[in-house]
């Protein structure tokens, strides 16, 4: 139940950036969520009713989750591969010096409103 | 109609947290205390480890303890009772790990006049609080034989981030299949920088190579 740590953190960024741009009301808050960032969406969705309600700068506003997909590099022959499919090894030559490239992601995208 | 504005933002949530973490470590560099996050799964024996090491480093250095758990005190009345040193329980409130910000909180409850080494005992968990930077010099967890030689594989990101992975209850290897050196094997896939420590905390028995290894972290911390 990382998600609601997390919720508390969107939070609290949606408040500074509404601060800076003189909003007094968000409608919808994206977020790019890495597949393999170990968020589960419909848990950050649950909490971020629970709490967001509790705000009066987002009462009723919608978070959105964008899913980015894994995607790992091998350094053995500097090919790309979907993580999730292959894991750590590198299903073009099958070496183990792989990297995620792309897919951690736990981001504010933007704000709507 | 209602003008709808989209304002771009694109920032890690984590990004926060890692500053503060950055800015609790460089405080805690200038005061010359070294803090340990302690990470484990529910039951793997951090509290009785940190007992026999606590026993063992006391004459030598200054300690004080931070207990995170979700509820009750027993953890931090039971350190103090069976070590001396000070020791205070955080309530996460019913979140499953600690951040930098309610670390630095905890830290402002303790007395840390003269302390060289503080141990933040973190909540019970092998997934959560892999993602929250404490603000700790070094993350060390500690892996206990009934759970497995696979755990590196299953949790990648804990394995990941730690510095130093201990590996309790050897006393028991005889009746699990866990195979010691290919748990090593495990967690250098994932962490080749990661030192392993095989200790039995009920008996003792390697809680000493635990003690060398902290000792001469907090020296090299304090020099540095």
């Amino acid at each position: 139940m990382h998600e609601l740590g997390i919720v508390f953190y969107i939070i609290r960024d949606v408040k500074e950036a509404a601060r800076e741009h003189d909003v007094e009301h968000v409608s919808a808050v994206v977020m790019n969520i890495g597949e393999v960032s170990m968020v589960v969406p419909e848990y950050l969705t649950d909490c971020w009713r629970w709490a967001a309600d509790k705000e009066e700068l987002l009462k009723d506003c919608e978070l959105r989750v964008n899913t980015i997909p894994a995607v790992s590099f091998c350094d053995g022959c500097q090919q790309e591969f979907e993580t999730v499919r292959y894991g750590k090894t590198c299903p073009h030559c099958g070496s183990p010096d792989t990297w995620l490239l792309r897919g951690n992601e736990v981001e504010i995208k933007e704000i709507i409103v | 109609m209602d003008e709808v504005k989209v304002i771009e933002i694109k920032k890690s949530v984590f990004a926060e947290n890692e500053k503060d973490a950055a800015d609790l470590r460089r405080e805690l560099k200038g005061k010359g205390i070294y803090l340990l996050n302690l990470m484990s799964s529910p039951g793997s024996g951090k509290t009785t480890t940190l007992i026999r090491l606590i026993n063992l480093l006391k004459d030598r250095l200054r300690i004080a303890v931070m207990e995170a758990d979700i509820d009750s005190d027993v953890d931090a009345v039971k350190i103090r009772q069976e070590t001396g040193v000070e020791s205070i329980q955080l309530h996460t409130g019913g979140m499953c790990h600690l951040d930098a910000e309610m670390t630095r909180q905890g830290l402002d409850n303790l007395p840390l006049e003269g302390v060289d080494l503080v141990v933040l005992e973190n909540v019970g968990n092998l997934v959560c609080p892999a993602e929250f930077d404490t603000g700790a010099v070094r993350n060390a967890m500690i892996l206990s034989v009934p759970e497995g030689d696979d755990k590196p594989l299953k949790y990648p990101l804990m394995f990941s981030v730690c510095d130093l992975v201990v590996i309790n209850k050897t006393d028991v290897l005889p009746y699990f299949d866990f195979d010691l050196d290919k748990c090593r094997e495990n967690v250098r896939m994932r962490n080749p920088r990661a030192k392993v420590i095989p200790i039995c905390a009920r008996t003792g028995e390697g809680v000493e190579d635990l003690a060398d290894w902290l000792l001469a972290e907090v020296r090299d911390w304090k020099q540095k």
